[in-house]
Parts: C-alpha cells; structure tokens; sequence
C-alpha cells in the first residue's frame, strides 16, 4: 500500500508539473493573470506530493520491505537507522528521487518571492524548473521506479513490477543485499545532498537567464534577483565537492583526496563554469560588460550539471554498450541536447540585444583581469570535460577504451590553477573601469616584496624544487595582497570612524559582504593550494610486509606493528584490524588501527586507514594484506606533508561563501528612504 | 707449560671477544626493531610502475591501490617481470598486449590519440584569440554607449552632486544622526 501512495504521488506531480509548463506558457502568451497563478500554484503543489513520495520510499527502507527491488538492493537488517534513511539516495532510482524533491523544494521557494517588480519573468521561470522537474519525474516513472516489487509467477519465474502480474504472488526476500560499503560512511549523510543541492540550485539562475531572454529583458536585472541563489548553488556545490574530497581521504584508501575519476570530474565541472559565472556576472553588473557571455555561462552551467548526472547514472561511463543498453542514457542524453540547443538557439535570437553597454577602457583594469579569470576556468573545464569523454570518442571510433588518467589532469590544468592564483594576487587590487601599471605597481610592491622574502627563506630551508617554490610564492603573494587588503581598509575606516580596529573589520565586512566575504573565500582557496602543494608534491609512500614485532620506516616516521585482531561485528562485518604504534624519531606519538572491513551482505570489502594527523603532516597507514602472505601483513604507509590544511581551508571557503552571500536586510530600505528623501528634495524647487 | 698458558689465554680473549659480540648482535635485535622483509624486487619498486597503470577490469581503479585478487596477482606479475631483468617499458608493452590500451595511465601518443594531448591547448590557444579579439572591440568605444551611465565616462560620485549628497545621506543614517 505505501508502495502504491508513493507511486501514485509521483504520478500526480508529474500530471501537474505538465500542467503547470501548459499554464505558464499560456498565461504567458494571452497575459492570463489567473493561468499564471494557477501555474505558480501547481509548481508549489510539487514539493508536498514528492515529499509523501519520498517519505513512502523512506517508510519501506526503514521498515525493510525487500519486496521493493529498491529496497532489496540497497539495504539490509544490518544497517544502521542513519543508513538505511540515506539509501535513498544511495541508489539510482532513488536519488532521482531525491533529486525531483529537492527540485520542487527550489522551485517553491521561487514562487514564494515578493513578484511585483519583475512579474514577466515568474511564467518563464515556472515553465524552465517545471521542464526539468517533469524530466527528472518521467525518469523515475516510466523507467527507474523506485517502488516497483519482486512477484512470483504462476510458472515459478520470479517479475519485477509496480503492479501484480496476473497470478503473481508477492516474493518477499528474507534479507537485503545491503548498501554499497563505500557509501557506508557518515559522510553518506552530507555529501550527496550537498550535492545535488548544488546541482539543483543552479538551475534557479538558469531560469532566470532564460526568463529574460524569452521576454527580451536584456538589463542585468535577472542576474541581480540571482545573485544569491547563485552564491547560494555554488557554497553547495563547492561543500559537496570537499566533504567528497575528505570521504575519498578517509574512505577510498588510496592515501589521497582527489583521483581525477570522472564522477568527480562530472561534480566539478558545473563549479568551474559557475565559479567564472560568479566572476563575470560581477562585470555586468558594474560596468554593463558581457551580457552574452555570461548567458551562455549560466547555460553551460545547466547542460553541465544535467550532464553531471548523466554521466554517473546513464552507465556510459562503464562503456557505450552499457550506456547504449540503459534506457536512462538516451533520454538524459536527449535532454541535454534539446535545453542546450533549444537554449543557444534563443540566445542566438536576442544576440544583438545583449550588446554590452559600456567600453572596456584599461587591460589591467578589474573587468580585464575577471575576463582572463574566466579564460583559465574555462581553459581547466575543455581539459575536464575531453578528458572525460575522450575514452567515450575513442571507444565508439576505434572500438578500444582508454584511459585518461591523472597525470593527463595535472599536467594540463596545473599551470591554469597557478596563472589562477596569480589572477587571485592581482585582480583585487585593480580596479574597475581603469588601472594602471603604475596604480597597481604602487598596491602591490609591499606584499610582491614580502612574498619573495618567504620563498627566499623556503629556499634557504632547503626546499629546491622550482615547481613548489613557485606554488609557495603563489600562495605566499595571495595571502599577503589579501590580508594587506583588509589591513588597508581597515585602518581607513579606523581613521574616519575612530572604530577600534576589530569592530571597524566587523562593520567593513558587513557593509560589503560580498567583496570581503570574496577576500575570505580568497584566503580559503590559498589554505587548500597549501594542503594541495603538500601532498602533490611531496607526499611520500612505502609499502612492507611485516610480522608482529616488525616495523616499516617512512621518513621520519616509524611504524611497529603490534598485533592483528580479526572478529565479528553485530553490523554483520568481519573486521580485521591492526594495532600499530607510531614513532617521530624515537618518540612515541599514538597507535593506529588501519582495517579491513569485510560485509557479508554485499560480498564487499572496504580499507579504512588509521590516520596520525597534525597541522604539520598525516601519517596514513592502511592495511593491504593480512591473508595471502606466510610472511607477515602487508601494510602501505603515505607520509602527507600539510594535507590538513586542504580541510581547514576548506572551511574558511565555505565561510567566506556564507559572508557574501548572506542576506543584507538593513541596508536596502535605508538606501531606499535615502534615495526617496534625495529625490523628494530634488523635485522641490 | 707456557704454551698451554698462551693457549688459555688466547682461548679467554677469543671467548671475550664472541661474547662481547653476541651480546652486541642479541643488543641489536632487542634494541632495533624487526625491519620490514622486503622480496626482490620491493612492493615499492613494484607500486612504481603499478602506479601508473590501471586495473584491466574495474573501471578507472590505477593498478597499485585496487583491492581486488586479480590487481595482487597482476602486481606479483610486475614483480616477477622485473626480477627477469625486463624494464618499465617492456612490462608497460606487455600488459598492453594482453589487455589493451586502458591499462595505460593515459592513452598511447599515436593516431586518433594525440587529439587527447592537442585539443586542450588548441582551444585555449583560441580563447586567447577570441579574448584578444573582444577586449580589442571593446576599447573601441560605440557613440550610441558613449553616454551610458555605466559606460567609462560615467560621473564619479566626486562629481556629481546628487551622488555626493546621497552618499551624504547615506553616511548620516548609519551614523545614526
């Protein structure tokens, strides 16, 4: 039964999703106030109707129904309550799911803003969110039902349907296959949502953007309603991408965060197209620069997060017979093909429209150096996205897959992540409109000076390798034109105020959040190019076998292996874990207990590492082998030089994203009842 | 008589000098700890190679860190193939042989392939072009946008009056006056 009401609501919300695309473009066409209400009104019936739907499919996780093939597959008795709530989304059916309520809910929360101002664009926004929301809803209907069930057949074969077969019986499974162990991790909680909160959210702007130009409002006005959806989309985004990063550290066990996997690739790419987004629609906004550009940005940015998930649901990664035998694949790929046209086309129709209004009149002024900002983030998404369907090209040409590994990505967008950070050093202390080498000279001599004195030390240090000397200076001249940045301001606004220095930094970065919460961002972005030069560059590995009594040397460091306990858990794992002791030179600095986790439900093993971590460095040990060697256990060691700071800065990142984009609530009707009272006084005589 | 006391002697100092040796050798052992038993050649030299290949049958899991049964027996593979002498290449070769081109970090540079290496720097290369070309029409001011009040020429707030007293204003109420 709770099969059936879920079913059947995701049904009634695809019946009036369709419903309400017809009312928006009719009301749209014919000015029908009513239609367009009655419009706005269905896309806010979606979100309860997906609700009851995901709220029925998390009814049947939780209660163990595994006559529901989702729920065979996905969990098992032994999960725990948190695991078997997230497993909806730990399958495919059910993060499409998922994916349409998060949809719904964005959508809602668009209907639920104040309209008056900008009353043409509310049918194009409702048509845009509801096309994708009915997509994603066809999907799960009519080919990834999350609640179809297992039935036995009157001749003994065994079917799976929503509904029962003529003389079927239910077959109901005495126990479930269990969740992948990889996705058996608290970071399940986080991580995915994160993401898709990202993916969704994008979609907001790009119904704006698309909104503007069927109605032909080429004013930068829909990027200014989007701004904070966009900043928004892209917090969710980039936590997604780094909560995936520490999941992959603390659970993939291959000593690193980042293996350049198209999955990953296919979440980066929407941030990197968003990220230069970010940065143009800034230029739009102070100097009437790249309307065009930036639409086809937020349309790139939509195909790409459409396409993020094609790629890791259609099964074309796999190869291009699965994705050719996968009914989702074509669809998806249909999809993507019919907004993208369909968008550039529209695009096309309003080129002349979207001229850009004012001149460009310095190449060293901000709105240059924010072009050749999005330059290299485009450059670095051509090397991802080729390196991603390249195996795909050369599959279906040649018949033979490949591989595009990670030295492919690192080399190619290494010196575009360093001209990156260079932009990052300079770009704040241009200005709009003009700059000069002599302006920007004179701002940025101080911390350039500065920067080479701690590379000049580095070097003394006895660090010799040019590559990170130069990444140090990167991050070393970043660091420093950002904090002088603030330093400068604040000892301005000290000046005029007579604020003490932590309250005039207080009120500088609330009168311009967005800005000061950049330079925050900027200071996060150089924290994580710190923990990447770390473990990039001098990361270290060994691997030995070992009997109890031996020890492994890495470095500095010495690892003595205690013993080895294997054992049952009640989670129905079998666990075998050893005991080590770490040692800094002589000293004794803690035990670890790297393990093997074997599930009995899923047949699966996973390696979790035992970390030793510091500000200073990470010694990572992970069991590789306990069984097939007489000799001993086998263990692999990575020494990972200042890799905590990637997490640290992760965190000053996403703050730095909450300071620009969080709501300014006083500021705007104080500058309203100035401009009223200004312009009353400039109409008296 | 004598030659029996050289004897004792030389037999008391050779005992002292095993002794003080196996005490040495037993000090060592209690002292330094157990070192790993690397085989010839070592899991590191192996993990060298095996690192940058990638598992024949699991998708996009590079060769040293895949868990599985199979990716162990490939890497013992490796070992043996250096320990007969044959070099990176020629292992690199003959796992290709056996399993393709995906066994490879990045695919070979010949034919079709060299698009993987050529495409990203070509394109980059014409966005430069391209951003050249925009940057070269934009300083090239349009008279129709010449008085846009977002254009160049634009008033400051230092000159335009109205701006100055909103700006005013505008300091007043967060003053609190």
């Amino acid at each position: 039964m709770v099969a059936e009401i879920g079913f059947g609501a995701l049904i009634v919300a695809f019946v009036v999703s369709i419903y309400g695309i017809v009312a928006g473009i009719y009301g749209a066409r014919r000015h029908a106030e009513p239609w367009l209400e009655s419009g706005r009104r269905a896309m806010l019936l979606t979100w309860p109707l997906i609700t009851l739907a995901v709220l029925c499919l998390v009814a049947l996780l939780v209660g163990g129904h595994y006559e529901v093939q989702y729920v065979y597959n996905v969990t098992s008795s032994f999960m725990p309550l948190y695991l078997k709530v997230t497993a909806l989304w730990g399958g495919q059916a059910g993060s499409l799911v998922f994916w349409s309520w998060l949809m719904a809910a964005f959508a809602s929360a668009v209907t639920l803003r104040k309209w008056d101002r900008d009353r043409e664009f509310l049918p194009w926004v409702i048509v845009v969110t509801l096309v994708t929301l009915a997509f994603f809803l066809g999907l799960v209907i009519f080919v990834e039902n999350p609640f179809v069930r297992f039935w036995q057949m009157p001749d003994g074969r065994q079917a799976v349907a929503m509904f029962a077969p003529r003389g079927a019986l239910p077959l109901v499974p005495m126990e479930g296959r269990g969740l992948n162990p990889l996705l058996r991790h608290p970071g399940m909680i986080l991580h995915p949502p994160m993401l898709y909160l990202g993916f969704v959210s994008f979609v907001i702007p790009y119904a704006f953007g698309i909104a503007a130009l069927v109605t032909g409002r080429t004013d930068d006005r829909w990027i200014r309603i989007t701004r904070r959806w966009t900043l928004v989309a892209w917090l969710f985004l980039s936590l997604g991408l780094i909560l995936g990063s520490r999941w992959a550290y603390d659970v993939l066990g291959w000593g690193g965060y980042w293996g350049w996997d198209p999955v990953e690739i296919a979440a980066f790419m929407p941030w990197l197209s968003g990220t230069a987004f970010l940065h143009s629609v800034m230029i739009q906004e102070k100097r009437g620069l790249f309307k065009r550009w930036n639409m086809i940005l937020i349309i790139l940015t939509y195909a790409l997060v459409i396409f993020g998930t094609f790629l890791t649901r259609s099964g074309v990664l796999s190869s291009v017979h699965a994705f050719a035998q996968s009914a989702i694949g074509p669809l998806f790929f249909g999809f993507i093909a019919i907004t993208f046209l369909g968008s550039l086309g529209l695009l096309l129709y309003r080129w002349n429209d979207l001229r850009s209004e004012g001149v460009m009149t310095s190449l060293l002024s901000r709105e240059a150096l924010f072009l050749l900002n999005n330059l290299l983030f485009m450059g670095v998404l051509v090397v991802c996205f080729w390196g991603v369907i390249y195996p795909l090209i050369s599959e279906i040409i040649t018949g033979q897959k490949v591989t595009v590994g990670p030295s492919y990505y690192e080399r190619s967008t290494g010196p575009l992540f360093a001209a990156l950070l260079l932009l990052m050093g300079i770009a704040p202390l241009s200005a709009w409109g003009h700059s000069t080498l002599k302006t920007l000279g004179r701002a940025l001599w101080k911390p350039l000076v500065a920067s080479v004195v701690i590379v000049v030390g580095l070097w003394v240090g006895g660090i010799r390798a040019w590559s990170a000397l130069l990444a140090f200076w990167l991050v070393a001249l970043v660091s420093l034109v950002t904090l002088y940045e603030y330093y400068r301001a604040v000892v301005a606004r000290h000046r005029r105020t007579g604020e003490n220095y932590l309250r005039a930094l207080w009120n500088l970065a609330g009168r311009n959040r967005r800005r000061y919460g950049g330079y925050i961002i900027h200071l996060g972005v150089v924290l994580m190019a710190l923990g990447i030069i770390g473990i990039e560059l001098f990361q270290t590995e060994t691997q030995g076998t070992v009997q109890p009594g031996g020890s492994l040397r890495l470095g500095n460091y010495t690892m003595l292996f205690q013993r080895l306990d294997v054992f049952d858990t009640q989670d129905g794992r079998n666990v075998a874990r050893a005991v080590v002791s770490v040692f800094k030179g002589d000293r004794y600095v803690g035990e670890l207990h790297p393990r093997r986790d074997f599930f009995y439900d899923s047949q699966q093993t996973m390696t979790i590492p035992g970390v030793r971590s510091t500000m200073e460095d990470d010694f990572y040990v992970l069991l590789v082998d306990w069984q097939s060697s007489a000799q001993g256990i086998t263990f692999k060691v990575y020494h990972n030089p200042l890799v905590n700071w990637l997490w640290v800065g992760g965190l000053v990142f996403i703050l730095g994203t909450l300071v620009a984009a969080w709501p300014d609530r006083e500021a705007e009707p104080t500058r309203a009842r100035a401009t009223q009272s200004l312009a009353a006084q400039r109409v008296r005589p | 008589m004598s030659k029996i006391k050289t004897g004792e002697v030389r037999f008391f100092w050779q005992g002292w000098v095993w002794g003080a040796m196996l005490v040495l050798i037993l000090a060592g052992i209690v002292v330094q700890p157990v070192l790993a038993q690397q085989p010839t050649p070592s899991d590191d030299e192996v993990n060298a190679i095996a690192k940058t290949m990638y598992c024949p049958v699991c998708e996009n899991v590079p060769l040293d860190v895949c868990p599985t049964q199979a990716c162990a027996q490939w890497r013992e593979l490796i070992r043996q193939k250096l320990a007969e002498g044959w070099t990176e290449q020629q292992i690199k070769d003959y796992f290709v042989a056996q399993y393709g081109d995906r066994v490879l970090g990045e695919p070979p540079r010949r034919g079709l392939h060299w698009l993987v290496y050529v495409l990203p720097p070509l394109s980059f290369l014409i966005g430069v072009v391209i951003v050249i070309n925009v940057i070269r029409s934009m300083r090239r001011p349009l008279s129709l946008n010449a008085s846009s009040p977002l254009g160049a020429d634009a008033p400051s707030a230092a000159e335009d009056p109205y701006l100055q007293q909103l700006e005013e204003e505008l300091r007043r109420r967060e003053r609190g006056e």
